[in-house]
Formats: structure tokens, sequence, C-alpha cells
């Protein structure tokens, strides 16, 4: 049996949510969302403990989280590079971010480092067209971006200093 | 007659976001609060249907009459759900509006809530939007605190509950009962209609479903009257309306517009014009589900009757420009290959369809087509249109169809020159030769 267990937060946040859905399994997807958090990512124990506190079967989770793209599964290095590579990104040069990332990490698309540093996927839209080429990063966008942009932020997430905040045109707090 | 812009006005003001701003700025909430304490529920929906609003989601349904359709007497709960999935390429309005203007959103849900008798609100956000969703519930938070929600939504003796339920990264999602089989929390398979939502929607109860901007037009009905909001653009499709203008412009994003601007002016005044002095080739004007233009077709109003007249359709209003040196062939296979990977899979033709399409274009471009090809295209599409659940079917073959209607040249000439330029320059070793796959 492993150990994981929602912290005191996470556990009141899940409870919150049971109150506002008049389905328990509704809060599923939400629940994935407090597991990704505290515990990092989702693999086959945590989807465990999810379906334990659900009262579903691990398969059902298992079917469920695999159907979606942006959950944070096992293994994904700690900081995750989606590439936008759907057409109005393609159009101002999504690819040459996707091959110049994949040259200075040395890995291809749907790879992670062998420090576990990085991973980077290639994705579709993600809704920042506008500011093509773009890449999400961990939870925040960065657009608009240079080849020496990206080699900047790199640097920075190599460097410690990846923040995690706002970004881009949207920077600012919530 | 000018136009005064409702969504974008103060998009630049650091504190756009705060219920301060929006209550002294936009008269926040006098329009919902209006609609409570003003009108009665069916006075609401026919003054809505009066205003000829069309939903924002890419279907354009006249929303007053959607709402009609939610059964009056009923013992079930009734469900709003707001589409927030926003994941038709080309698309980023809705980001906009919940990012610098959350309260608008929460307006509007009030008022579709009053008008149709719902306590219970859920506004679907796609995943990715990690910032949007921190400012919708931080939004909501205050709203809370306000007492514009809660209990006594407005001091009226009428509950609202608003959540922000987030998605987790899948366009099919976007598709009405797609994203309602997904907030129950399973895999979000569409289904099959009928029953619609208005009569069976979330947990088999009556759910209206709205886009973003759908509904936060209907603090504007409520602040000037459905007889002044028709006179914004054409009467049968009127109101504001943001075009997000994205690809080869020279200043891509979010333009506020009435409902009807013509196309041109959007890319060559709004945008800057083409980039880089170029000339231009092709603009998708409703996101990528929509049939291509060319440039020759372009000189249209950008409103639901005008794009349908042309052959194609408004959509999302994702608008997508491609200059003189675009390769269609290349630009289709972008396309293709984001519905193969957006198929749920449930329907046989969509799911071997949207692969086949994928594939027949992929070897065209990569210099193994043949000219037999373009017809095999066409029998593909053939056999998916108007056969499935849902219409991402139709919607990955409207661009198929269109692109080598109006681009056929481009295409015979990579299968006869061994591929697409583009392609031959990014991956010169991949082209040509080998098997025919
Ligand atoms: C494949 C597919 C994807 C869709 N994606 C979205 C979307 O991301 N956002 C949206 O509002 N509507 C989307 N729609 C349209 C919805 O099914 C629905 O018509 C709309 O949300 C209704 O709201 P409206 O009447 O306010 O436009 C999509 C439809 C299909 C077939
Ligand atoms: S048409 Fe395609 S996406 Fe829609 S339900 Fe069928 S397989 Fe799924
Ligand atoms: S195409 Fe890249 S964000 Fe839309």
């Amino acid at each position: 049996m492993s150990d994981l267990k929602f912290s005191e937060s996470g556990r009141k946040k899940y409870e919150w949510l049971l109150t506002r859905y008049p389905e328990k399994q509704a809060v599923l997807l939400p629940a994935l969302r407090i597991a990704e958090e505290e515990f990092g990512e989702l693999g086959l124990p945590e989807m465990k403990y999810v379906a334990n506190l659900l009262g579903i079967s691990p398969s059902r989770v298992f079917g469920v989280v695999t159907f979606y793209t942006h959950f944070r599964r096992a293994g994904t290095g700690k900081f995750h590079i989606q590439v936008c590579s759907t057409l109005s990104c393609a159009l101002r040069g999504s690819q040459d971010v996707v091959d110049h990332i994949a040259g200075r990490l040395g890995i291809e698309c749907g790879e992670t480092t062998e420090d576990g540093l990085f991973t980077l996927t290639k994705v579709e839209c993600l809704g920042s067209c506008d500011t093509a080429p773009m890449f999400q990063l961990n939870d925040d966008y960065h657009e608009s971006l240079t080849i020496e942009d990206v080699d900047r932020i790199i640097d920075d997430c190599r460097n410690g200093s990846g923040k995690n905040g706002a970004s881009g045109k949207n920077g600012g707090s919530a | 007659m000018s136009f005064e812009k409702f969504f974008t006005k103060y998009l630049h003001e650091p504190d756009c976001h705060t219920l301060d701003f929006y209550k002294k700025n936009y008269q926040g909430y006098q329009g919902a609060r209006k609609a409570l304490h003003e009108w009665e529920p069916d006075a609401l929906i026919d003054e809505v249907k009066a205003s000829n609003l069309r939903g924002r989601g890419g279907a354009g349904f006249p929303t007053g009459v959607k709402w009609g359709f939610v059964p009056k007497k009923t013992d079930k709960p009734k469900y709003l759900a707001i589409n927030a999935d926003e994941s038709e390429p080309g698309t980023f309005k809705d980001r906009v509006i919940m990012e610098k203007n959350p309260h608008q959103l929460l307006e509007g849900i009030i008022i579709n809530s009053w008008a149709v008798g719902i306590h219970d609100a859920y506004i679907y956000i796609r995943g990715e939007y990690v910032f949007a969703t921190r400012r919708l519930e931080r939004a909501i938070e205050e709203a809370y605190q306000d007492g514009i929600l809660g209990e006594k939504t407005l001091g009226k003796d009428f509950r609202l509950d608003v959540t922000v339920h987030r998605g987790a990264g899948a366009y099919i999602c976007g598709e009405e009962t797609g994203m309602l089989t997904s907030l129950e929390g399973e895999r979000g398979l569409p289904k099959l209609k009928p029953p619609f939502p208005a009569v069976e929607g979330l947990w088999h109860c009556p759910t209206v479903v709205q886009n973003v901007e759908t509904v936060a037009n209907l603090p504007l009905i409520l602040e000037i009257g459905s007889a002044a909001y028709k006179q914004i653009g054409p009467e049968a499709s009127p109101g504001p309306k943001l075009y997000c203008v994205s690809g080869h412009v020279e200043r891509p994003g979010t333009i506020e517009a009435p409902m009807g601007v013509n196309l041109l002016t959007l890319i060559n005044e709004h945008c800057g014009g083409v980039w880089k002095g170029r000339k231009l080739k092709a603009v998708i004007p409703g996101g990528s589900s929509a049939h291509v233009l060319h440039a020759r077709e372009c000189d249209v109003a950008m409103d639901i009757e005008s794009l349908a007249a042309a052959g194609t359709m408004l959509g999302s209003a994702g608008v997508i420009v491609m200059d003189d040196q675009t390769c269609m062939v290349n630009a289709l296979l972008n396309i293709m290959r984001f519905y193969h990977h957006e198929s749920c899979g449930q329907c046989t033709p969509c799911r071997e369809g949207t692969g086949w399409l994928e594939k027949i274009v992929h070897r065209i471009a990569y210099g193994h087509g043949q000219l037999e090809d373009l017809a095999l295209i066409d029998s593909v599409c053939d056999r998916m249109v108007g056969k499935t659940i849902c219409v991402l079917a139709d919607a990955a073959a409207f661009p198929a169809w269109s692109f080598i209607e109006k681009f056929r040249d481009e295409f015979v000439h990579c299968i006869e020159h061994g591929g697409s330029p583009e392609v031959k320059k990014r991956h010169p070793k991949r082209v040509g030769g080998g098997l025919r796959v």
C-alpha cells in the first residue's frame, strides 16, 4: 500500500468540491488536479488513491486520465515545454522553435532529458495564436518567442530561476 | 453609426479585471440587477429572442430560442454550462474576456440563469488556461463576498452558485455533449442528439450550454435594450464581436468590431495588413473547421449570413491569414494532423477518415502523391460528412475539400514535382523516393 495522502488543504478543497456537484464522479477531474499539484504527477499509485477517494475503479480513472493530454503524467521532466504546433503557430515559425529546443536539449519531441529536467512535447492550439510562436512551460504561457527568448528561458530553468508566475502579454497577478 | 467597444475598451488598464473597476467603468452588474428586479423570466427570454443574439461558440444558434427549449414545468434542476474550452485552432477571444473582464461573464451568467431558472452554473474552462482560471476564481470570490452571487443573488431571493471546472486538454470537449460528459467526470465522448442538452444534459437534467462571449453580451442587451442592440451590425446577427486574427499579418490580435466588419478592413486596417509587405493568398475566416477563402473572395462581411453566402462560416471568428509564400499543401497537412489527433474515435468514419486524410495529404506533401489521391480525398470526405455522432468529422472534411478545390494547382504541382517546397526545404532527405505509404 502506498502512503499517499492529500494534505490538510488539499483535503479541504476536495471536500468543498464535493458540495458543488450533485454527483460524486464529477469531482474526478478536479480531484486529479489536486493530486497532480500535491503529488507532482499522476502515476498509477496517484490514480489509485483518487479512485479510492471517489469509490470508483482505478481502471476507470486510468481511462479518464489517458483520454486527456494535459495531465502531468509520471516521468514528465521538472520543466515541461509544450510547444504549440497548430496552423497559426506553424505559420510563424513554431517548427524552428521546436527544432532549436530539441537541438539544445539533445532530445526529440516526446522525450525527457537524462537529468529529468526537461520534457519537450508538441501540442495543439493553446488559444494564444496571436502571440505565435509560443509554448506553455508548466503552468505559464511564453509568447511571441524569438530563439533568444527560448535560450534565455531554458537558461533560467537550469539556473533555478524558472519562475512560476504569469507571463507574456498577460503578466500581472490574478 | 459610431461603434463603442464593449468588451475591450479598457483592455490595457492594469486592474480592469477587478470588481471595483468593473463597477466603476462598466456600470458593472447594473444589467443583472435590472434583470432580477425588473424582468419576469419569460419576458426576459423574449427580450433576448428579440435581440437576435446568436451563439458565438461556432454554430451561431439564436440564444433566446435555445432558452425556449428548456422545459418550463419540470421537477428536475436545470443547469448552465459555460463553454470556455476554446480549442478551435485560431481562436483566443474567450480567454481575453476571462482574463481581462471576468465580471462581464459572471454578470451574463446571472442574467442567463435568472431567465431560465437556473441555480447552478459551471464554467468549463480548458486546462491549459491556468491564468484565466485564476482570474475567474478570484472574480467569483469577489462576487460572493460582495453579495453578487450566493443565496441571495444581488439582493433577490434567488440562489445562484458558480463553479469553475477545469478541462484537461481535448479539443472534443468543446463540442457541447463532449463537454458535458467530461464535466460529469468521464472521458469527453460526445453523445448523439437528440436529446439536446436543453432537454437532457448534465445528470440527465435540462442544461443550457453557452459560449463565454455569447453570455458576456447579455449585460449590454439589458443596458441598451434589444432594439438598440439589433442596430449594431446586421439585424439578423447583430452585436459587438471579437475577431481573433492570427497568422501572416503585421499585428495579430483580438479585434473588437461590429458584427459584419469587412474581412479586408480587419486585415488591412486593424491588423496592419499582410506581414513583410507580402500579398494575401488565403484566409480561413472562422477557425480551422471553416472552408478556406481564396484572396479574391476576401472582400466579404464577417457575419453569419454573409459568410454562409460565401460558402464558409463565421464559426468561432478565428481568422487565420496566409501570405503568398504559404504552401497550401503543408498548411492542410497541419490541419489534417490536428483533426486526426483530436478525433475521439467513437465513430468509424471519423476515426478512420481523419487518419486517411492525414495520411494522404502527408504523402502528397512528402512527394509520394499521385493524381488519383485528390479524388480519393474527395471520396473519403464524402463518407465522413453527416455520418457521425458529432460534427468533428465534417469539420475535418471542410478544409480538405476547400483547400483542394481552391488551390488545386498547388496540390497538382506537389504531386508532379516531388512534394511540398516547404517540406523539401526542411526535410531534404525525407522527401520523394522510397515506398508510397
Ligand atoms: C468539434 C467541436 C468543437 C467545439 N469547440 C467549441 C469551443 O471550444 N467553444 C465553444 O464555445 N463552442 C465549441 N463548439 C460548439 C459547441 O458545441 C456549442 O455549439 C456551443 O458551445 C454553444 O454555445 P453558443 O450557442 O453560445 O455558441 C464546438 C463544436 C464542435 C463540433
Ligand atoms: S465524429 Fe469524431 S469526434 Fe465526433 S463523436 Fe464521432 S469519432 Fe468522436
Ligand atoms: S495555433 Fe498555436 S496557439 Fe493557436
